[in-house]
Order: C-alpha cells, then sequence, then structure tokens
C-alpha cells in the first residue's frame, strides 16, 4: 500500500468537507428519512402493541430500532451511491486516479468514509432527535437497564462501553457497505453501467438489512438467510449492539459476522482491482 | 401562445382547445419518449423489473408482519391488501404520469428549463413528459394485483354504490397524488433542491395510505384529514366500503368526498405551479 495515513485523511477530510454543503438538500433528505421513520414507527407499534416483546424488542426497543434505522440511511448508503468512481470510469478520468502515488482502493475508502462520517451526524442525528421528542427511546444512559444489560459493568461505564462497542459495529458495518459497493463500482470497468447492480444492491439493502423490519421477526429460512447476508451488517447488528441485544457470546459472534463479511469483501476489491488495472485502456488510448 | 389565441374564436372554445392541446402534446411527447426509451430494451425490461420487485417487497413487508399478528388496527389481511391495492394503483398511474417532475429542481439548475421555455409547447408538459419510460409501469401490476385479490378476500355484500366507489377512489386518487406530484414540483422553484423532501410526500404518502389510517392515532388522522388531506385517498371511502366506523366519528358524507377533495387539490397545485413558474428566474450564465 503506497501512500501515507496523512494523505488518506486528507482525502476524508475534503470528501466530508463536500459533502457538508448542500444545506437544503441535507434538510429535505432529514425531513424524508423522519417522516418515513414516523409512520413505520407507527406500523410496527401496531404489531408490537399486540405482540410485546417480540423478536427481542419492546415497544420503545423498536421504535428506537426504526429511527436507528432511518438515521443510518445515508451514511451506509442502504439506498446505494456514495462513490464518484463509475462515472469516472465511463468519462476515462479514472487513469488520472490510477496515476496517483496512492493505493487505489484505500483512496475510494477515505473518500467514502469522509462522506458516511459527516452524513452520520448530518443525516443520523436529526431524525433521532425528532424521535426523541415524539417518541419513547431506549438509549442506553447510566440509568438505563439496557446498559447493565449490555456489559457486566454498570451505570456510567456501562452505558460508554455500550455507545463504544455501537461506534465500533457502526465502523465495521460501514465497511462491509463500502466493500460490497466498492465491487459494484468496480464492475463498471467490465459493464459500463452499474445501474442494474446498484438496484439489485438496494433491493437487498432495504429488505434484508433491517430497514423495513427488525429481521428478527422474518419467519424460519427467510430469517437464517437474511441473517447470513452481509446485509445485516450495516443495520441490524449495529442497532442490536446499542439495543443491548447483543450481549457475551453473542456479542462477539455478531461482530466477528460484521470482521469476517468485512475482510471477504475488501479482500476481493483488493483483487478485484488489480485485474482492473491491467485491463484498463482508457478510451482512444 | 399569444398569437395563437387571436385566430381562435371564443374564449371557452379556446380554453377548451388548449386543454385538448395539451393532452395531444401530452401523448405525442410520452410517445417519443418511449420510443427513445425502447432503443434500450433490455435497460427499460429490467429496471420495470426493479420496479416490479421494489414494489413486491412492500407487499412481502406486510406478508411477514402477518405472520406475526392477525390483524393491524382491526384491520385483516384482505383490508389491508385493499388499502394497498388502490394505494399502489392510484400511485403507479400518477407516478407514470408526473413521477418525472421530480426532476424539475434538476432541470432549473442544469439551465435546460430555459430551453423547454421557448418551446411552444406548455412547460407543465415537457416536464411531465421529460424522459417518460414505460418502466414506471412496474408498480401497476401489483396494485391492481393485490387489489383483484383483496376483493376477491374481502367478505361485503358488493352493492352498485360500493363498486362505483371503488372505482372513483382509484380514479380519484390518481387525481389527488397527481396533485402531490405538481405542488411539489411547483416547491422546486422555489427551494431547487427540495427534490428529497417531495419524497416524503410523494412515497410517504403512497407508503402510510398503504396502511390503515387509524394506526397513526387522532391526532395523526385529524393532521391526515384536515391539513395533508390523504385521507381521502382510499381510508374515507374504504371505510364506506369495508363497512367499517370512522374512529373519528365524521359525518358520512366524508366517505364520499374523495372526488371534491381531489378537484379542489388539482386546483391548488395548477394554481402554486403558474405562482412557481412566476417565481422563477433562470440561473443565468
Amino acid at each position: 500500500m503506497r501512500g501515507g495515513v496523512g494523505t488518506y485523511l486528507a482525502v476524508a477530510r475534503y470528501s466530508a468537507r463536500r459533502y457538508a454543503g448542500y444545506r437544503a438538500a441535507t434538510a429535505a433528505g432529514v425531513f424524508t428519512n423522519t417522516v418515513f421513520g414516523i409512520i413505520r414507527a407507527y406500523v410496527l407499534l401496531q404489531v408490537w402493541h399486540q405482540r410485546p416483546g417480540l423478536g427481542g424488542y419492546d415497544t420503545s426497543g423498536v421504535v428506537t430500532f426504526v429511527f436507528l434505522g432511518q438515521g443510518l440511511i445515508t451514511s451506509m448508503a442502504l439506498f446505494g451511491g456514495g462513490i464518484d468512481l463509475p462515472e469516472r470510469i465511463r468519462s476515462g478520468a479514472v487513469a488520472m486516479d490510477m496515476a496517483r502515488p496512492v493505493g487505489f482502493q484505500t483512496w475510494w475508502l477515505a473518500d467514502d468514509a469522509g462522506r458516511a462520517a459527516i452524513q452520520l451526524l448530518t443525516r443520523g442525528l436529526p431524525p433521532m432527535l425528532v424521535a426523541a421528542l415524539l417518541f419513547d427511546l431506549r438509549l442506553p444512559t447510566p440509568a438505563s437497564p439496557a446498559a447493565a444489560a449490555g456489559t457486566t459493568a454498570a451505570g456510567v461505564w456501562g452505558a460508554a462501553a455500550v455507545w463504544g462497542l455501537f461506534a465500533v459495529s457502526v465502523v465495521l458495518g460501514f465497511l462491509v457497505s463500502f466493500g460490497l459497493r466498492y465491487l459494484i463500482a468496480l464492475a463498471t470497468f467490465w459493464l459500463l453501467d452499474q445501474r442494474g447492480l446498484e438496484s439489485a444492491y438496494t433491493l437487498f439493502t432495504v429488505f434484508f438489512s433491517g430497514i423495513s423490519m427488525p429481521l428478527t421477526i422474518m419467519p424460519g429460512v427467510l430469517r437464517d438467510l437474511a441473517e447470513a447476508l452481509p446485509f445485516a451488517a450495516m443495520m441490524q447488528v449495529p442497532a442490536d449492539v446499542l439495543l443491548g441485544n447483543r450481549t457475551g457470546a453473542s456479542l462477539v459472534a455478531a461482530i466477528a459476522f460484521q470482521v469476517g463479511w468485512a475482510v471477504v469483501l475488501l479482500a476481493a476489491g483488493r483483487a478485484l482491482t488489480a485485474h482492473a488495472t491491467r485491463k484498463l485502456v482508457v478510451q482512444g488510448g | 401562445m399569444a398569437d395563437n389565441s387571436a385566430t381562435r374564436p371564443g374564449h371557452k372554445r379556446h380554453n377548451r382547445g388548449r386543454r385538448y392541446e395539451a393532452v395531444r402534446h401530452y401523448l405525442l411527447f410520452a410517445g417519443a419518449w418511449t420510443r427513445v426509451a425502447w432503443q434500450y430494451r433490455a435497460s427499460v425490461l429490467l429496471l420495470a423489473v426493479g420496479q416490479f420487485l421494489a414494489t413486491g417487497l412492500d407487499i412481502a413487508v406486510i406478508g411477514v408482519l402477518f405472520t406475526r399478528v392477525p390483524h393491524l388496527a382491526g384491520f385483516g389481511l384482505a383490508e389491508v391488501g385493499f388499502l394497498f391495492g388502490t394505494s399502489c394503483t392510484a400511485f403507479a398511474v400518477s407516478n407514470m404520469l408526473f413521477g418525472t417532475l421530480e426532476r424539475v429542481g434538476e432541470r432549473i439548475r442544469d439551465g435546460s428549463l430555459d430551453v423547454m421555455l421557448v418551446r411552444p409547447v406548455g412547460l407543465l408538459v415537457q416536464v411531465a413528459t421529460d424522459g417518460f419510460s414505460p418502466r414506471r409501469l412496474g408498480g401497476i401490476v401489483q396494485g391492481v394485483g393485490v387489489l383483484g385479490l383483496s376483493l376477491a378476500g374481502l367478505n361485503v355484500p358488493w352493492t352498485a354504490g360500493r363498486v362505483l366507489l371503488v372505482a372513483t377512489m382509484v380514479i380519484c386518487g390518481v387525481g389527488i397524488f397527481s396533485a402531490v406530484w405538481i405542488a411539489g414540483a411547483a416547491f422546486q422553484f422555489v427551494v431547487e433542491q427540495a427534490a428529497e423532501a417531495m419524497n416524503a410526500v410523494t412515497y410517504g404518502g403512497s407508503f402510510l395510505t398503504q396502511y390503515p389510517m387509524s394506526i397513526y392515532g387522532r391526532d395523526g388522522m385529524r393532521l391526515l384529514t384536515f391539513l395533508v388531506p390523504l385521507a381521502f385517498l382510499n381510508w374515507q371511502p374504504a371505510l364506506y366500503v369495508l363497512d367499517k366506523p370512522d374512529p373519528l366519528g365524521l359525518p358520512s358524507l366524508f366517505r364520499f368526498a374523495s372526488p371534491l377533495v381531489a378537484a379542489v387539490l388539482l386546483a391548488l397545485a395548477a394554481t402554486a405551479w403558474r405562482a412557481g413558474l412566476r417565481h422563477y428566474r433562470s440561473t443565468g450564465s
């Protein structure tokens, strides 16, 4: 890997700055995510009023779950996009990217990480704040039993530990999301149009990441499938970690699941990058 | 347009002529764009399949929820299916007719709206047909399919009044959703980057009318009746068709008010569109 850590940090910082603009668009997106969160919360509350505790959530737990999903949509790029690579492959500008004395995959990872970080704040926090005003949420605080259940320690340290584990799980979920989207973007080298794959990706994340409903309420085989696919790593797993639904061995398994998918997808991306670099013939060349 | 009117005899006839012209232009443009899209047959078919599957996922979510509970807010599977079918059909038709209006903000930003303004054809027709594609028909199949299945599964005596109301609610639903598309596009003249906020009302409106409105609580129902009158899209007429009491105890006249509401909303949307257009200033160079 070429290029120093400082280079990648700078790339991430500039990407974050780019995405910090467009305030009206951000507000519009937050509004939509929040409205959808409210509708979905009311739908699922109807189910949970009849079946309290279904899938391991109480009523405030399932509302929190819904808004965690809405808050993570943009940051985790659950509807696709975020990586500008396909357009650069089509236009030939990718030749410039490849000429840079930095790792190609790492460059795009830094770029996407900057985007995800700023959007976690601008697109993730506001829906949660509105939800906190409208509903009872279940977030780890020093007083909450969730914190005590999440770890062996109680009180302030317990809550801090759950938030820390959530942060780790979100970062891992992001790596899985990037890994998948990077593979899709790279496919443009061969297909010249990634839109088909991208819409397939969106279909899978909508149903299998948890933003439509907790995967734990799906019946039998469907649930097994949903919990094995990488999409669960992007939303269901981080939400479960924060809600204290994963403890002990189950917590270790959840993190291992995320690490496993991240490693597999990033390694595949690395191998495919090497392939693409050898194959690249810029138009006219 | 001005010199056009001089050649026509009566004002009334002129008005009717213009309306006829608009429909003729719409069909002409939509036909031309369809031929364009059809050059990329595989792409159109794949995108239509994508739209089809995306709507299918909404149905799958309702299906999974009903494996856990026998009813939602007192509505059984066939009754929720009836709401879903009417909402989905109306939305799919309105999306095909006016869905591309969501891109008017883009048109304003890149200046291509100016090109449309100098053509001797109404702007609304041009923007609404811009990039018209048969793929937007993808959702209609499900809407009609689910509606048909639910009608077969419903246990109500089919009087002439009920049959007529079902037909009316779908047509008025198209009118109401179309008004929402047009008003949302008009809003983009004021805030160009608001396209995503529009999703909250369009896609959000379609999503929330798939479920019995009583799940949103009394305040939610009041809001959706008097402020954002989506209750008239399918909820109010459905109460009559399904023979259910109105949780708010509103007069029975409300069950038949959809045509009036649709007409008023369309008139308001048209006014908003004209006001937006007057507000329009080209981005310049």
